[in-house]
């Protein structure tokens, strides 16, 4: 073998230690990329796959023609949302350190890729989202006590004990439940929006994967579907730059924008800042009238920084530099969101900080309530023999009788 | 020797082959800079290069048929897939290809090729960080099951994995990984420092990959088992005070019946275990193949104790694993039969 292989080995550009380097992220001017009408040619927008849609810029001012035109409640709503994702993010966090559940994953810093789409889309559109989209059950009605109580596998957990912390479910919200296996949700939701086009509803789809979860296998069968029957399905990749302490460019993101997948297989690409609630929003818009009009599937692209741990199981100091969030070119969603409605005059930093005690009041007061309902170490408990039930439809014999096995053993 | 928990162990043999043969590769997600989620692959980046140590995009599709490749190429891949659990996309390239490589093409083509992964429950992973697939792997033809129930064995039957011209799917039972589980969640976490298989040479060493292992003798009754139930099945055989016979399978494909069947001509009695699930599962072709071989000196049926017939749920993972009151309530039914 030759000393010097010429296969390429990916690198992140900085490593603990040093500084962070951002310079590879291609950045477009707030308002500068043009929106075209929904029904354009692919051939005409498929720069959009390699521009970047912002529409706030550094005085926290909207600007150019992806601008939503949010109303003043609208962005308090997102703001609000936001603010509470944040509280409950950090107290199940520190929950997880005190062993109060087993396990957590946070979405900090990427809390505009759910509520920006969320927003956007319509109640009976359906999501199909992965595990750092905790937002998007907030706003379709899960309830935070719910939340709380699938984290603490209580006996008001919704799944009965069966999956880990943050796998949420919500069918009355039209929200899927959630997978531990990555990307298989994808092209179930082409699945779905292409059901709901063969049974002549108006409804679409819309699913959300990691960066890394692009190199499954899923990801490709999802926009051959999708392309291939024009389903009514939005696909969002949240490219935080990191898949734990992979870096997205082992997903094969240093060659070509994510968004850029898109075209390749047919479909509208659009590369959106992330951290940019009026974008993830205005993009999120845009997909949704063409899928809705008949004009098939987007892949939407969000650049944004994943700012925790990947999980509680994680230790990112070992593999990124501390400070790289802080250097992030598009900083953090939160501040810029604040900042546009400051600059319009409809909030304060003063309200910012009453409206932070009360969330963080609000999610205090409901794990107190959600710890009644059972904690893992203290009663009420589920019981045990359920968790036989919901396998199949109607219990097979051979699980009944493991059923009696179990409580037979628990009389000795 | 040194003492090793099975981390260490297998990040040793994965050491000394990388250091012996130029031809071997280790490669899987988050495996090279960051060492491995589980760390086992700790350093081998550093130490090897990153041309032998390679970080693998998130797909375990491509992970196995790269592998396969590189196989035929004629380097010696040994993949990762991060969890068993997630196994599954790499499947239809395990049984459809890896499997069928050297029969289909009469011997011209080989794949050398190694797969590591994590199994097993007992680290409150609900449904996807718990699985035990064994029994599907060793079902397929054309690739050997290998799970160890220690650091000693996990670095001898892994380098003999990865010299082995066959393809080798090598479960690891995470469980154990730090210390010997005897099924008590409640006990304090044990380690590897004070057991007698927590003793490791530093060096090359292998094992046969076709041998069970007697690892208690006794002559009331075989306990068959592997993974992380062997310590299992040691702690209550004793807690019951019956003297047991407990056989580590190690291999699971190719089986060594002989051990077996020796084992249980002595003692007439026979439980099977495991933590997989028990339809279709590994035990089932332990009990057909002990019968056929000892049906004239069985006393007793052969019963199994397995994990339940569901998947793992994350707040009942005590209640699913096979723990020593289920492993007691096998021992005893089969001493009390017949
Ligand atoms: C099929 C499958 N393979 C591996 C894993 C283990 N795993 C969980 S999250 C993760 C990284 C995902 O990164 P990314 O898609 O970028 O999402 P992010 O965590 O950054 O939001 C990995 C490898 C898994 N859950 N499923
Ligand atoms: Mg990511």
């Amino acid at each position: 073998m030759s000393a010097q292989p010429k296969i390429h080995i990916p690198h992140p550009t900085a490593r603990p230690g040093e500084a962070p380097d951002f310079s590879y992220l291609k950045l477009s001017d707030a308002g500068s990329v043009e929106r075209p009408p929904t029904d354009a040619a692919l051939q005409d927008m498929e720069h959009l796959a390699f521009d970047l849609v912002r529409v706030l810029d550094d005085e926290f001012e909207a600007q150019g023609q992806w601008n939503p035109e949010l109303g003043k409640d609208e962005l308090l709503e997102a703001l609000k949302l936001m603010t509470l994702v944040r509280a409950y993010d950090d107290r199940m966090l520190r929950m997880q350190r005190q062993g109060k559940i087993t396990f957590y994953m946070q979405c900090l810093g990427e809390e505009a890729t759910s509520i920006g789409p969320g927003m956007a889309l319509r109640d009976s559109d359906m999501c199909f989202p992965h595990y750092r989209q905790q937002a998007l059950y907030l706003m379709r009605g899960t309830g935070l006590l719910n939340m709380m109580c699938h984290c603490l596998s209580n006996t008001r957990d919704f799944c009965r004990g069966r999956q880990m912390p943050v796998f949420y479910q919500h069918a009355e919200g039209n929200v899927f439940t959630i997978s531990g296996n990555l990307t298989t949700q994808y092209p179930q939701a082409v699945g779905w929006a292409m059901a709901a086009a063969i049974k002549g509803s108006d409804d679409i789809a819309a699913s959300w994967i990691g960066d890394g979860s692009t190199a499954e296998a899923d990801f490709h069968q999802a926009l051959t579907f999708a392309a291939v029957y024009q389903a009514p399905v939005i696909l969002n990749v949240v490219n935080n730059q990191w898949a734990i302490s992979t870096f997205q460019a082992f997903a094969g993101g240093e060659l070509r924008p994510f968004a850029a997948r898109g075209p390749g297989y047919g479909i509208p690409g659009l590369r959106v800042d992330g951290n940019d609630l009026l974008a993830t929003y205005a993009a999120t818009q845009w997909a949704a009238e063409r899928a809705r009009n008949g004009g098939g599937p987007t892949l939407i692209e969000f650049v944004t920084y994943r700012g925790g741990a990947h999980s509680t199981s994680d230790d990112p100091s070992r593999y990124r530099p501390k400070d790289e969030w802080s250097a992030f070119p598009l900083g953090d969603p939160m501040v810029r969101l604040k900042g546009h409605l400051e600059r319009l005059g409809h909030w304060s930093e003063q309200e910012q900080e009453d409206l932070e005690a009360e969330m963080k009041q609000h999610v205090t007061d409901t794990w107190k309530e959600a710890c009644s309902y059972g904690t893992m170490t203290e009663g009420p408990f589920l019981d045990p023999h359920e968790m036989f039930e919901d396998l199949f439809e109607e219990m097979p014999q051979h699980l009944k009788e493991q059923q009696a096995e179990m409580l037979a053993l628990e009389e000795k | 020797m040194a003492q090793m928990n099975m981390i260490q162990a297998i990040n040793s043999a994965l050491d000394v082959m990388l250091e012996r043969d130029q031809n071997v590769v280790v490669m899987g997600q988050d495996v090279g800079y960051f060492g491995g989620v589980f760390r086992c692959t700790d350093g081998l980046q550093a130490r090897h290069g990153e041309h032998r140590v390679l970080d693998s995009p998130i797909s375990e599709g491509g992970i196995v048929a790269t592998a396969i490749g590189m196989g035929v190429n004629g380097l010696r891949p040994v993949a990762e897939i991060q969890f068993a659990d997630y196994i599954y996309p790499g499947f239809d390239q395990i049984a459809s290809e890896l499997a069928r490589i050297r029969y289909r093409s009469d011997a011209t083509f080989t794949a050398p090729v190694t797969i590591r992964s994590p199994c097993g429950g007992g680290i409150r992973g609900g449904q996807t960080h718990s699985q035990s697939p064994e029994g599907i792997f060793a079902h397929v033809s054309g690739i050997k099951t290998v799970m160890p129930s220690n650091p000693y064995d996990a670095k001898g039957l892994l380098i003999s994995a990865i010299e082995s011209n066959d393809p080798v799917v090598f479960f690891e039972p995470k469980r154990i990984y730090n210390g010997p589980f005897d099924g008590d969640p409640e006990k304090p976490a044990q380690s590897w420092a004070s057991h007698a298989k927590g003793e490791v040479p530093e060096d090359y060493y292998s094992l046969p990959l076709d041998q069970a292992e007697v690892i208690k003798e006794g002559d009331e009754i075989t306990i068959v088992t592997y993974g992380t139930l062997v310590h299992v099945a040691l702690a209550t055989a004793e807690l019951l005070g019956v003297n047991a016979e407990v056989i580590d399978v190690r291999t699971l494909m190719p089986l060594d019946v002989m051990t077996l069947q020796k084992s249980v001509e002595k003692t007439g009695r026979c439980l099977v275990a495991h933590e997989a699930t028990r339809f279709c599962g590994y035990g089932a072709e332990l009990v057909a193949s002990i019968q056929q071989a000892c049906f004239w000196h069985l006393e007793a049926p052969i019963e199994r104790v397995t994990g339940w017939d569901t998947p793992y749920p994350h707040a009942f993972e005590w209640s699913y694993f096979p723990g020593q009151k289920r492993m007691a309530a096998g021992i005893r039914r089969v001493m009390e039969a017949g």
